[in-house]
């Protein structure tokens, strides 16, 4: 029955008149990496933030986890999920951005921890402990006290991964997790991204770094135009593509 | 070629400092003259007319700025200020999350509370509060349309201290509403997004997350509003309110000395803003640390500058 951890069927999104996504099919099983490239205003970015419920899609139909995102199906009728559904729902998803999005109020160790405390009603102490641990598994032990303002965009990425990874969530998404970074910050992020493949985490990556992409993802998708252009094992998709569309795409990048 | 002696003959090591005549600034000279000379003439104008019955009388300033009444003003201001504003900001941040709410009901009611209050004078509304009685004689609680549990006569509640902070509270909580929505709209949409993406409620992430970074925002301005609050607070003397601009009326009304006594008001004015003004220099630094504001000149450093920029 969920045999696949995300599965799209025609999704369609719309801003007013303009169509973003224009019938995306795709799936991506439990465990998978899945890399998606594109020029930017492809709908990569849009087609992840509605996997989450960030934005709603208008036509076709989205499931995470075998369960329809945002509605509850009863007979032929969609009902939408209450708030704080949709928010139980979105708990169980990682997400991870471009600007990473720390809260700058807070420290490090209270970025992971909070979520955990307010949303699944962890004790402090146990969420403590649990927000050290995420935090020197990306290698930022010593940074526990430090206020997102003190610590360089790799570090605040790898602060905002392990907030992700906090909820224990059952996929994890990221918006071009490296885009916003100095070249030479790119490495620990990846780093920490490649150990969470290896430890057996689904994710779906937004990205431009075609290395990481190439070593790392099962499924490469490459949109364009708000339709999906070609898909497939790296190999194939970024070694030998097929369509011209991602072979102009790729001679620009590499 | 030039430049190859010019790399040639370069010492060593750090160079002489810059030794140059600084330009000078005559205008400046000028202005501050003018200034001076103006400032001169108010003074004396004050210092001298001091005499019995031609205006300035210091002997009564002196006489009356500890007066017990006056005192027991300066006292009642105070309150009344700090309760005003603890209304209006309470008021603000209501009116404000009402304002930003996705239902046209709650944010259209925040949005005539605002068009109300902003929009007709502040001793309109004080009088309109002061004489509430003759709208409504009886003022009953209970469930509306239906049964009443309490009823009482309008003038035994709203006596001058619940008229006079009805119409300051709710005065300043319209204003405070827009320095509050001000403050929560410029928190970046990506910490919501974020907090939406853990599966936060969205109460959570007003209170924990939007609120306590809107207030680098709401803070400063908040400091302008009480120390117009301050002031506004004498507007409660119409309706004979004993606060310190009363409390000096009361007084000259029966002795006549006007103008002295409205100097004693002005000076405890002066001072308690003067403190407002303080307080508000720490906080807008305590709030404003890190964000890009050009630090200011030093008072010394402006002399300087007069000067001739030597340093």
């Amino acid at each position: 029955m969920t045999d696949s951890m995300v599965r799209a069927e025609a999704v369609h999104k719309r801003f007013g008149r303009l169509e973003v996504l224009k019938g995306i099919n795709l799936e991506v099983k439990p465990g998978q990496v899945m890399c998606m490239l594109g020029p930017s205003g492809s709908g990569k970015s849009t087609f992840l933030r509605c996997i989450n419920h960030l934005e709603k899609i208008n036509a076709g139909r989205l499931y995470v986890d075998g369960e329809l995102v945002g509605y509850r199906q009863s007979g032929d009728k969609l009902y939408e999920l209450r708030e704080d559904e949709v928010a139980k729902k979105r708990s169980e998803i990682g997400m991870v951005f471009q600007q990473f999005n720390l809260f700058p109020h807070m420290t490090a160790l209270e970025n992971v921890a909070l979520a955990p405390i307010r949303v699944k009603g962890m004790s402090r102490s146990d969420a403590r402990s649990r927000g050290e641990q995420l935090l020197q598994r990306v290698g930022l032990g010593d940074k526990l006290g430090t206020y997102p303002m003190a610590l360089s965009g790799g570090q605040q990425q790898r602060v905002a991964i392990a907030r992700a990874l906090a909820m224990e969530p059952k996929l994890m998404l990221f918006d071009e997790p490296t885009s916003a970074l100095d070249p030479e910050l790119v490495g620990d992020v990846l780093d920490a991204m490649r150990q969470l493949a290896r430890d057996g985490m689904t994710m779906i990556v937004v990205t431009h770094e075609m290395g990481f992409a190439r070593e790392v993802a099962d499924e490469v998708v490459f949109m364009d135009e708000g339709v999906v252009v070609e898909s497939g094992p790296p190999a194939e998709v970024l070694g030998a593509p097929r369509h011209e569309r991602t072979q102009a795409f790729l001679s620009k990048v590499l | 070629m030039a430049t190859s002696k010019l790399t040639e003959e370069r010492p060593t090591g750090r160079p002489e400092e810059i030794k140059a005549v600084p330009v000078r600034h005559p205008g400046r000279w000028l202005a501050a003259a003018i200034v001076l000379v103006v400032a001169a003439s108010i003074v004396r104008a004050i210092v001298t007319n001091t005499g019995p019955n031609k205006g300035f009388e210091w002997v009564w300033v002196g006489h009356y700025l500890f007066d017990s009444r006056i005192l027991h003003g300066v006292v009642a201001t105070i309150y009344i200020t700090f309760l005003a504003m603890l209304i209006g900001i309470i008021l603000g941040v209501v009116a404000a999350i009402m304002r930003l709410s996705p239902n046209p009901i709650v944010s259209g009611a925040s949005w005539l509370y605002i068009w109300f209050f902003r929009g007709t004078p502040l001793l309109v509304q004080i009088l309109f509060w002061y004489n509430l009685q003759a709208l409504f004689p009886t003022i009953s609680l209970g469930i509306p349309f239906g049964p009443a549990f309490v009823h009482t006569h309008a003038n035994s509640i709203i006596t001058t201290l619940v008229a006079g902070l009805l119409a300051l509270g709710l005065n300043e909580g319209a204003y405070m509403s827009e320095i509050v929505r001000a403050g929560i709209i410029s928190v970046d949409e990506g910490q919501t997004q974020a907090a939406q993406s853990l599966g936060m409620s969205r109460l959570q992430i007003m209170r924990l997350i939007v609120l306590p970074q809107a207030m680098r925002v709401i803070i400063p301005p908040t400091g302008n509003e009480t120390i117009s609050m301050l002031k506004n607070t004498s507007l409660l003397s119409v309706i004979s309110f004993g606060e310190l601009l009363f409390a000096a009326q009361t007084i000259y009304d029966v002795n006549y000395k006007i103008i002295a006594l409205l100097i004693v008001a002005s000076i405890w004015y002066l001072a308690m803003t003067s403190v407002l003004y303080v307080g508000q220099y720490f906080i807008e630094r305590r709030y404003g640390r890190g964000f890009s504001r050009a630090e200011r000149a030093t008072m010394r450093e402006r002399w300087l500058a007069l000067g001739g920029g030597r340093r």
